[in-house]
C-alpha cells in the first residue's frame, strides 16, 4: 500500500497530538505552551511528554498570565517562530481579547503586509458534568467578527489533525476550537502529515429534504438527528463547516438550493452568532428558503444536570424541528438518544 | 555601535527629531496630517542616547509616541512623512499613520496605540532571539503610565523567568495625559518593583543624551554577562500637550518645571560641544533632509481604493 495513503483509527485527542508531534518534528520553529502544557495529563494527552521529546523550550508551562502570554506568542511569531498557545477553556480567552483583537489580528494590516502573525491559539470548549457558567462557553462568534483572524472548529479526528497542521502552517492567527466531548471520537486518519484547506466545509451526510449545519459537537448531534429522521422518512443533508472564518458559504448555498430548508444548530448562543451569519447569507443569496436555528438557551449555562439538559440542543430536539420544517407531524416525539460521550464524562476538567 | 559617545551624530539625530516635530506643529493646521500625533519634544535625549548604543541587528519596539524612536533609529524619514500624510509611499502605505510606524529594514516593529500592548510582544520577540540563539537584544520603549497595566508586570515576570535579552526603556515624563504618576501609584515604584521581579533596574536622571547612551551600553554589557533583563527608568519631561500640537495647560509649578527643563535642553548642550562649522553643516543637512521628506510625501499618491481590503490576511 502507498505509504501516503496509510490510515489508522485514532481518536480526536490522538489526532491533535499527532499533528503537533509531526509539525514539531518537521519544523524547529514550532513550539507549544500554555498552562499545564507539560503536565502529566498533557491536555487530554494532546501535548503529553512533548517537553521530554523536544526539550523544555519547545513545550512549556506558563505563569497564569493569559494576556501577557498571548502577546509573547505574537512577538515570537513576528520573529519567525510558530507558537501554539493552549488553553484548557475558551472562557479564559476573555483575558486575551486585547492581544488577539487589537494586536494579532491587525499586525499585518497596520504594517501593510510587512509582518504576519503565524500563531495558533488552541482552546477547549464543551459541556456536561457541571461545567457551569464560566467553564462551558463557546465564544466563536466573538472571533468570527474580527477581520484578520481565522477560526476553525473541527469535528472529526481527520479534520482535527489536518486542520491543526493547516493552522500551524498558516501565516495568520488561527483560533482552533476543540470540544471536550469529541476527544474520544474515533475515526480513520492518515498516518502521514496532511492539511485540510481552511475555509472549506464538508458534507458529512447526503440528503435531499433539509440541510442541517452544525458546529463542532452539534455536528455530531445533527448526524444523530439525521438517523432519527430516517424513521419518519426525512432524508437530511448534514454539513460540517469546519472553518467558521473564513466560511464556506458555497457549500451551504448549494445544499439549500437543493433542499429549500436550512436548520443551523450552533454550538453557542444564537444571537449575533454563527447561525445569524449563515441565515443572513442564505437570505441574501438564495431564494425561497425556510430557515430555523437552534443553539444554547438564552441564559448562562446552569450547573445542575436537571437544567443543563434543557440548555443544549440535542439529537431529539434537532430532529423534531427538522421534521416539522419538512411538513411532518408536529406531535412526533423522537426517542432520546443516549449520548455516551456526555454520560461517561466525569471531568474533572 | 561604538562604546564612544559620538557627539556629532547625537546632535544630528537630536536636531532631526526636534526639527521634524516642529515642522509637524507648523504644518498641522493645514490638515495635511489627518490623524493624531503624539510629540516627543523634550524627551528626545532618550531615543538618541539609546539608539547610539545599539547594533543593526537589535530590535526596537516603541509606541504611539514613536517619531523620536523611529528617527533616532535612522529609519526612513521620507516614508515616515508620507505615512503622516496618509500616502501610498508611507511606511504602511497610509494604513498606519503616526501611531503605527514601522521599518522592517531597521528592525523597527509596528507600534501600537493601545498603551502597554506591544510590551509582551517585545518579550516574545526576545524569547525568539534566545530560542534561535541570536545575540541581538530587544529595546522596548514605554511610558511610566504603561507600568500601571497588569500586562506590564506579566511581561516583566516572563522576561525574568526566561532570562530574556531585553532592555525596557521606561520614559518617565511623570504624566499619562494629564494624570500625574503620584495619583496613580505610591512611592516612585518602578525601579524597586522591577528589581523585585528579578530585573536589573536603574533610574537615570538629568535627561542627558550621553548618560542614556552610557546606561544602555551598560545594559547591553550586563545582558552579555549575566543575561538578566534590564530596565532603565529614564527621567524626562514632555513639553507639548499629550496629543496634537497645542501647549499643555499647566499649573504654575508645572510650568516652572518645564521652564527649567527647557533651560537645560540637551540639544543646546550638545551644540555647545561642537564647532560653529560643524553645527552649521549639521543644521543644513537636517533642513535638507526634512524638506526632501516633505516633498516626497507631497509627491506621493494616496493609496488606490482597491488597497482597502489588501493585507487583512497573509
Ligand atoms: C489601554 C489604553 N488605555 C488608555 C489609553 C489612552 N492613553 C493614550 S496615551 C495614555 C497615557 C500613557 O502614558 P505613558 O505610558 O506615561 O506614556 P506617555 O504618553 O506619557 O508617553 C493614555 C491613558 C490607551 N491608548 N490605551
Amino acid at each position: 500500500m502507498d505509504k501516503n495513503l496509510e490510515k489508522k483509527v485514532i481518536n480526536y485527542g490522538e489526532a491533535i497530538y499527532e499533528a503537533t508531534y509531526q509539525e514539531m518534528q518537521r519544523d524547529n520553529n514550532v513550539f507549544a505552551y500554555g498552562l499545564g502544557a507539560d503536565d502529566p495529563k498533557g491536555h487530554y494527552g494532546t501535548t503529553k511528554d512533548l517537553h521530554l521529546k523536544f526539550g523544555k523550550n519547545r513545550c512549556f508551562d506558563t505563569p497564569l498570565s493569559e494576556d501577557g502570554m498571548t502577546g509573547v506568542g505574537i512577538g515570537a511569531a513576528m520573529a519567525g517562530l510558530r507558537p501554539i498557545f493552549i488553553h484548557q477553556r475558551m472562557d479564559f480567552l476573555l483575558l486575551c481579547m486585547n492581544q488577539i483583537v487589537n494586536m494579532a489580528s491587525k499586525m499585518r494590516y497596520i504594517s501593510s503586509g510587512e509582518h504576519c502573525v503565524p500563531l495558533v491559539i488552541r482552546v477547549a470548549i464543551g459541556r456536561s458534568w457541571g461545567q457551569g457558567a464560566q467553564h462551558s462557553q463557546a465564544l466563536q462568534s466573538f472571533f468570527m467578527h474580527i477581520p484578520g483572524l481565522k477560526v476553525i472548529a473541527p469535528t472529526t479526528p481527520h479534520d482535527a489533525k489536518g486542520g491543526l497542521i493547516a493552522s500551524i502552517r498558516d501565516n495568520n492567527p488561527v483560533i482552533y476550537i476543540e470540544h471536550r466531548m469529541l476527544y474520544k471520537n474515533a475515526g480513520y486518519v492518515p498516518t502521514n502529515s496532511f492539511e485540510i484547506e481552511i475555509g472549506k466545509g464538508r458534507v458529512l451526510k447526503d440528503g435531499n429534504d433539509i440541510t442541517i449545519v452544525g458546529v463542532s459537537h452539534t455536528v455530531e448531534d445533527s448526524l444523530r438527528a439525521s438517523e432519527l429522521l430516517k424513521s419518519v422518512g426525512v432524508n437530511a443533508e448534514v454539513i460540517d463547516p469546519i472553518s467558521l472564518s473564513p466560511i464556506d458559504y458555497e457549500i451551504i448555498r448549494n445544499s439549500v438550493m437543493k433542499t429549500k430548508k436550512l436548520l443551523v444548530v450552533d454550538n453557542g448562543w444564537t444571537r449575533c452568532g454563527f447561525s445569524s451569519e449563515i441565515i443572513t447569507d442564505v437570505a441574501i443569496n438564495c431564494e425561497k428558503i425556510t430557515c430555523e436555528r437552534l443553539g444554547f438557551a438564552d441564559c448562562p449555562c446552569p450547573t445542575t444536570p436537571s437544567l443543563e439538559k434543557h440548555f443544549y440542543p440535542n439529537p431529539s430536539s434537532i430532529a423534531k424541528l427538522a421534521n416539522r420544517m419538512c411538513g411532518g407531524n408536529i406531535d412526533w416525539s423522537p426517542p432520546e438518544v443516549v449520548q455516551h460521550e456526555i454520560l461517561s464524562f466525569k471531568g474533572p476538567f | 555601535m561604538k562604546n564612544q559617545f559620538d557627539i556629532k551624530k547625537a546632535y544630528y539625530l537630536f536636531l532631526l527629531i526636534r526639527k521634524s516635530e516642529e515642522k509637524i506643529i507648523e504644518l498641522y493646521n493645514s490638515d495635511k496630517i489627518k490623524s493624531p500625533v503624539h510629540l516627543s519634544i523634550g524627551q528626545e535625549a532618550i531615543a538618541v542616547g539609546v539608539s547610539l548604543a545599539l547594533s543593526k541587528s537589535d530590535i526596537i519596539f516603541s509606541n504611539y509616541r514613536g517619531h523620536a524612536h523611529f528617527i533616532a533609529r535612522e529609519a526612513n524619514l521620507d516614508k515616515m512623512w508620507a505615512e503622516l500624510y496618509g500616502k501610498s509611499r508611507g511606511t504602511a502605505r497610509g494604513k498606519g499613520g503616526s501611531m503605527h510606524l514601522n521599518d522592517i529594514s531597521k528592525n523597527f516593529m509596528p507600534t501600537s496605540a493601545i498603551v502597554t500592548s506591544a510590551i509582551p510582544e517585545a518579550v516574545g520577540y526576545a524569547f525568539a532571539l534566545k530560542y534561535k540563539k541570536k545575540n541581538s537584544v530587544v529595546i522596548c520603549y514605554h511610558g511610566e503610565g504603561a507600568t500601571d497595566e497588569g500586562v506590564f508586570w506579566e511581561s516583566l515576570n516572563f522576561a525574568s523567568l526566561h532570562d530574556l535579552p531585553i532592555i525596557f526603556i521606561c520614559e518617565n515624563n511623570r504624566y499619562a495625559i494629564y494624570s500625574h504618576q503620584n495619583t496613580r501609584s505610591i512611592n516612585d515604584p518602578i525601579v524597586s518593583r522591577a528589581i523585585s521581579f528579578g530585573i536589573d533596574a536603574e533610574r537615570i536622571s538629568g535627561n542627558s543624551t550621553e548618560e542614556f547612551f552610557k546606561a544602555t551600553i551598560r545594559c547591553k554589557e550586563k545582558i552579555k554577562n549575566n543575561s538578566k533583563p534590564q530596565l532603565l527608568e529614564c527621567m524626562t519631561s514632555r513639553w507639548q500637550d499629550h496629543v496634537g500640537v497645542t501647549q499643555p495647560e499647566l499649573s504654575k509649578e508645572e510650568e516652572n518645571n518645564i521652564k527649567k527643563a527647557i533651560k537645560h535642553d540637551d540639544l543646546k548642550n550638545l551644540e555647545n560641544k561642537l564647532s560653529k562649522d560643524e553645527v552649521l553643516h549639521i543644521k543644513k543637512r537636517v533642513n535638507k533632509e526634512i524638506e526632501h521628506a516633505i516633498k516626497f510625501a507631497e509627491a506621493s499618491d494616496f493609496p488606490r481604493s482597491s488597497e482597502l481590503l489588501e493585507n487583512v490576511y497573509y
